[in-house]
């Protein structure tokens, strides 16, 4: 028994190490050379700041006339966007395609498969974007954002569905609700749980997105945060101290993030992985 | 009570409208325009041409390549360090929270930041890890700038970044197997080494399935990752069908970059939909 708890113990320092090593210190190298001045970072090595530069971080926000902030607010509004229409049309849709078993929901199924796995088709969706009218729009890429997350939500509404009885929608129906306010009313708020791991799974998904804004909404004044980091890397090529300061501002919403919902994130992954 | 009123078809109409219009649609459509020369207005049917010079042009073909290795190497590198470290956490160790915590982290770290910090720390000269290697005595390699390497190492920073959600997948699944087999097997005499070939693994297949299927479809449709640490170079070394699409798309040939995605769509559908078929015929009870 001695013997198990000191191999526990050994097991303990080793993943602390191992774990420090691989995991912490690229956090750490960004965090520290983002306060140094520009020529102490251009080493790109692990020491402390000679000087503690913060205004780094201000430099960043003035850059290229704020963009930082409009992209923040861009990228906040697509996902926000996209979030209150994936839970309101996807939770709808989970319902029925958990409960209802025939001919178009199983080609719905189909269709939803397809969609997990088969990547979007580029071109011809910005043709039929510009069809519409929504090419370069932000109403053009949260629609966007919507179609491809579809899949992912719908399975998890469906899942979760799945332990819901359908006593409670009887009851409903002899009570005389009509099937939307049965849906509203008595289903929807039931989903709670779910709903809630939908809203943090996509929004740290569609916050993240680099590829769709990239061909779906190019253009300077359609910056989101992921594209203005990319475009800081060509520009500060020289200037390691501003892009990692540009990494940190990105990467600290995300940390607090994952502090507050670890378990939800954790368990809400594993269960959307599982269940597909 | 009647089915298709309550549960009416109407709850399907917004998802479907925008599931078809900007997906579905796109998707078939994408096989016609795959075979003209097209600038989003006016259109000329080649045949089969744009799919030819795929196959043949040195440039475009690798990406073909690059794609499949991507997706089995990554797949096969998450699967085996996601169990073994699966394995560990789920020990007796003091520590198993913080460390799953700490691992599953840069998962939710954009992939472009991710891409930035290796490639700083893969720097050929004054990178950290050269460095690192450098005093232990060992010499470094120019990771990224060396077409021999470049994929490789974009591969291991792919593997750092999505080992963590292997791994939560693997404890979730070793979590849910029946401690009583452990305590039969120890009964029996069984060693760890083969509680772990013999119980673990096989009881593990569930969610071994879904990691293999994530990470494999993942590495199919990889793009922000290599395009932030190599941009497809050197040369066209770590090309893969995402950038080679997206590349075609930069320079105007539009029916090209089509046809690359549909040779995507046809790469993943003939291997992901078997291999889904064939791991969840495997799956033990």
């Amino acid at each position: 028994m001695k013997n198990r708890k000191r191999l526990c113990l050994l097991g303990d320092i080793v993943g602390m190490l191992a774990a420090g090593i691989i995991f912490i210190i690229p956090f750490l190298f960004i965090f520290l050379n983002s306060l140094k001045g520009r020529r102490e970072a251009n080493l790109l090595d692990l020491s402390l700041p000679s000087v503690w530069e913060w205004g780094n971080y201000k430099a960043v926000f003035e850059a290229n006339n704020h963009i930082i902030l409009t992209a923040f607010k861009n990228s906040f509004l697509i996902t926000l966007g996209a979030i209150i229409l994936l839970i309101s049309f996807s939770s709808m849709s989970g319902y029925v395609l958990q409960r209802r078993k025939d001919r178009l929901t199983r080609a719905v199924n189909v269709m939803i498969m397809t969609g997990l796995m088969i990547p979007p088709a580029i071109l011809p969706t910005i043709w039929i974007m510009k069809g519409i009218h929504i090419y370069k729009t932000l109403a053009g890429i949260i629609l966007i954002e919507v179609a491809l997350q579809t899949p992912f939500t719908i399975m998890l509404f469906r899942g979760f569905m799945g332990s819901i009885p359908t006593e409670l929608e009887e009851a409903g129906v002899i009570d005389g609700c009509s099937p939307f306010s049965l849906f509203r009313q008595v289903i929807f708020p039931l989903l709670k749980p779910v709903t809630s791991t939908v809203v943090i799974l996509n929004s740290v998904t569609i916050f993240n997105d680099f590829m769709n804004p990239l061909y779906f909404m190019p253009g300077s004044k359609n910056a989101t945060v992921q594209l203005t980091l990319y475009n800081f890397m060509g520009q500060y090529s020289s200037s390691y101290n501003l892009l990692f300061a540009d990494v940190m501002t990105i990467t600290v919403p995300m940390l607090i993030l994952f502090i507050i919902f670890n378990k939800k994130i954790v368990d809400g992954m594993v269960a959307g992985a599982v269940k597909g | 009570m009647n089915k298709k009123k309550i549960y009416s078809a109407w709850f399907l109409v917004p998802t479907l409208v925008i599931f078809t219009g900007l997906f579905i649609l796109p998707m078939v459509t994408s096989l016609f325009f795959s075979l003209t020369v097209w600038d989003l207005k006016n259109f000329t049917f080649v045949g089969l041409e744009n799919f030819k010079m795929f196959f043949s042009e040195g440039s475009l073909n690798i990406g073909i390549r690059n794609t499949l290795l991507y997706a089995v190497i990554g797949c096969s590198l998450k699967v085996t360090a996601g169990f073994l470290i699966a394995v560990f956490l789920t020990s007796n160790i003091r520590t198993k929270n913080i460390l799953r915590s700490v691992i599953f982290f840069p998962n939710l770290v954009s992939t472009i930041a991710v891409g930035i910090t290796f490639k700083a720390l893969m720097h050929p000269t004054k990178g950290l890890i050269n460095s690192a290697l450098g005093a232990v005595g060992l010499r470094g390699a120019d990771w990224l700038g060396n077409a021999r390497t470049a994929l490789f190492s974009v591969l291991s920073v792919e593997a750092w970044k999505g080992v963590g959600v292997a791994t939560v997948i693997f404890i979730a699944g070793m979590q849910a197997i029946d401690k009583t087999y452990y305590e039969a097997a120890s009964i029996d005499g069984a060693d760890g080494w083969q509680k772990l070939k013999n119980i673990t693994l096989p009881l593990c297949r569930p969610a071994m399935n879904s990691v293999i299927l994530l990470a494999f479809i993942g590495g199919m449709r990889s793009f922000d990752l290599i395009w932030s640490m190599t941009g497809g170079g050197p040369g066209f070394a770590t090309d893969v069908l995402a950038s080679v699409i997206y590349k075609q798309y930069a320079e105007g040939f539009y029916g090209l970059s089509t046809a690359g995605n549909v040779i995507m769509f046809i790469l993943i559908a003939f291997i992901a939909f078997p291999l889904q078929k064939f791991l969840m015929k495997g799956e033990v009870d």
